[in-house]
Parts: structure tokens; sequence; C-alpha cells
């Protein structure tokens, strides 16, 4: 068994809902944080069971076994990776059960009660919460993170957009974007539906969403306001997304002048990665090569006959779009090495 | 110890920086955005971009 040390030392977690795969993915980076000893994962329906009933990459490197969320106790950090809903719901209950609560899920993004009823159509069930919230976004908002006891996860395809986008956006340089996203399977989670069935979804190339992501609420609440439509598309392709922005600028940007922005933007982040070559293979993001990584990938480009410019990001959804940037909030809000557990740079050939 | 030898990339802006005095003629890759640049003129220093084969990636 792998040593996950002395908890009288390190912080202890736990996940709530742990059977998803962004519980595996938190319990599979946490296991090899230097700085926590994860304490409990919880799932009801999974209760008694070993971690490696659900998570098969990590038989042999935990004792723990599935519990009850009835039987949660105390610990410093909580994750909470529950469907949708459901966070909100009880969350009273979990914030007596950790010192730092981070919320995976949907339920805390937004901190409008009114912009959360517009986008999921009802009412928030814990509105006086949504102001101590931080956005778990570390390259957008790590000093809200820093101080925080409470932190919301991110959208996987908001984290795409919001990267690509942030250095235009900043700089007031955004009139419209059209953002295309394209997508793995496992955005849909690891429980079975009909669209998931292997025959319908093996190879499709499918639009499911071509108007009114919800995501698009997360850029606006980091980014500001200009006009953004956004559209999907499910690929071939477990992990991963690729976000193409079509980016409408108000005035006339040369490659220079991208580079500037982006460079300004990201220097110093430690996961975003300015990919924007004119040589090689991968001269732009590309998530195949993020399997399990907390990167994100960005480039750029304009056509300097329309003016269009196209902001590119890549990242893993499960990783930077979910269980990594939480990861990471939760390095910035203890006080730990930001990079603490997130070294792993994805696999080539993946 | 001599002085750094540099350069802006012409594409990018990257700083190029040169371990000896360059040539005219010379080609040099950018180290941020990897395009080649020739030097067009040794002194003071003058980067273009150097002509590259068109790949139609299938196309």
């Amino acid at each position: 068994m792998t040593d996950t040390g002395n908890t009288n030392e390190r912080m202890t977690v736990s996940i709530v809902g742990g059977s998803g795969y962004t519980g595996g993915e938190l319990l599979r980076v946490l296991l090899d944080h230097p700085g926590v000893t994860v304490q409990a994962v919880t799932s009801r329906a999974n209760a008694g069971e070993p971690m490696h009933r659900k998570h098969p990459n990590l038989r042999g490197r935990t004792d723990l076994v599935f519990t009850a969320p009835d039987e949660l106790e105390k610990a410093d950090v909580v994750f909470l990776c529950m469907p949708h809903g459901r966070a909100a719901k009880e969350i009273e209950r979990y914030s007596g059960l950790g010192d730092l609560v981070i919320d995976l899920s949907a339920d805390f993004r937004l901190r409008d009660a009114e912009t959360y009823k517009h986008w999921y159509r009802e009412d928030h069930p814990a509105p006086h919460r949504l102001t101590d919230v931080a956005y778990g976004l570390p390259e957008l908002n790590r000093a809200n993170i820093a101080g925080s006891r409470f932190v919301s996860g991110v959208g996987c395809n908001a984290t795409a957009m919001n990267l690509a986008l942030a250095p235009l956006a900043k700089a007031g340089l955004i009139e419209r974007v059209i953002a295309d996203i394209k997508v793995g399977s496992s955005e849909a989670g690891a429980e079975p539906s009909a669209s998931s069935h292997h025959p319908e979804r093996s190879r499709a190339v499918r639009s499911y969403a071509m108007t009114g992501h919800r995501h698009a609420a997360e850029v606006h609440q980091m980014l500001g306001d200009f006009t953004l439509d956004v559209s999907v598309t499910a690929i071939e392709m477990v992990r991963g997304v690729l976000c193409t922005a079509h980016v409408i600028p108000t005035e006339t940007l040369a490659m220079k002048d991208l580079w500037k922005l982006y460079r300004a933007q990201y220097a110093g982040e430690p996961f975003v990665r300015i990919v924007c070559e004119r040589t090689g293979l991968f001269r732009l993001p590309d998530p195949s090569v993020l399997g399990g990584s907390n990167y994100a990938d960005v480039g750029f480009g304009v056509d300097p006959r329309t003016g269009r410019v196209v902001a590119v990001s890549a990242i893993d959804n499960l990783m930077k779009g979910a269980a990594g940037s939480a990861i990471q909030a939760m390095n910035i809000a203890l006080g730990f090495d930001e990079t603490a557990g997130l070294s792993f740079p994805g696999l080539h050939p993946a | 110890m001599s002085d750094t030898i540099t350069a802006n990339c012409p594409e990018c802006d990257a700083t190029v920086t040169f371990a000896k005095a360059p040539l005219n003629g010379e080609v040099v890759r950018c180290g941020d955005c990897s395009v080649e640049l020739e030097v067009t003129n040794a002194d003071p220093i003058a980067l273009e971009v150097a002509p590259e084969v068109e790949e139609d990636w299938g196309e």
C-alpha cells in the first residue's frame, strides 16, 4: 500500500460522492499529495466496497473503502462531488464537517441567485451562501480563493472558454465571441444513459448544445459582458475539451499584439502554457496530450483578411476542468505550494 | 565577458538570443513561436520570417 502519511501531521480530506469520475480523479491526486491524507470517501450505493471497485486504476494504492455519507466525520477539507442540486440542499451539514469546503458541482459557481435561476430554471436552495463562495479558477480568482473557506468548482467548458478568452476580455478587446467546443464522453459523468450507450456514442460527432449552454454564465461572471454564443459538440474522445473561440475584436489585432496579451496574462501561471508554434505536429493546443494533467494549453491566431481572432484552449475536463482546479484551489486556500500533487504532464502518445 | 546579442522576433516579438555575431543569411528559429527567421542584416541585426514550404495538412 502507498503510505498516505501520518494523519497527525497532515491535513485530513474527505470526498463526498466519490464514486464518480471527478471523485476518482480527486482521490488519484490526493493519495500522492504531500500535505494531506484522505480520511474518507463516501458513496451511498457503494458503501463497504474498496476504492478499486469504482476506480480500478487505484487498485493497491489505498485501503480505504467507501463509507455511507451519514458516517462522515469532520475533516480539515471536504470535497463535494454530488449530483446537481444536492450540495446546495445539504450545504449547512457539510459546512460543519470541514473547515474548508470545495464543491465541484454547479450549485455555487454563480454568485447571483437570479442569474442562477435564469440558467438553471429553478430557485437556488441556499441563496444566502452564494456571496461567501470563491469561484475556484485560480488563474482568474486566486486572491479570493486564498482567504476563503468555501470554494466552488468550475465548469469544464467554462474553464476552457475563460482561459482562452481572458487576455482579450481583460483588455476590453472582445465585441463578440462564438465559441465552438468539442468534448469527450466523460463530461457526461459516470452514470450510463441511452446517449452514452457505446453503439450510440462511439464515433459520434454530435451537436448536443448548439445554443444556451449554461457555462456561458460562468464566462460572463469572470470576464464581463460581451456577446457570447456557445456551441458544444460531442466527439470521439473520452477525456478532453477543445475550445475554438472565434472572436470579433473591437480593434484590429496582429499576432504580436496577441503574443503580448497572452504573455502578460499567463506569465508565472504554473498550469497555463502558450502553445502557438509554426513548426511541429502540435502547433496549437490539443487535449489528446493532456489526459490526467492539470495543464491548460492556450493558443491564438488572427486572420489578416477579416480581422477575426481565433483563441484556442485545451484541457482535461476531469482535471483542469474539475478535480485539478479544485486541488489547486485547495493548495492556495491552505497555503500549500500551489502545484503540490499536480505535476503530472499528461501522456504522449495518449 | 561579451555582451549578449539579441533581436526581436518579427512574428511574436520574443527576444531571440545569438551566441555569437550572426551572419547575413543565417537562419535561426524563434524559441517562442518556432518560426524560422532569416538574418537579413547582420549589423544592426534585422530578422525576417524565412520563406517556408506550405503544408496542406491533407486539405
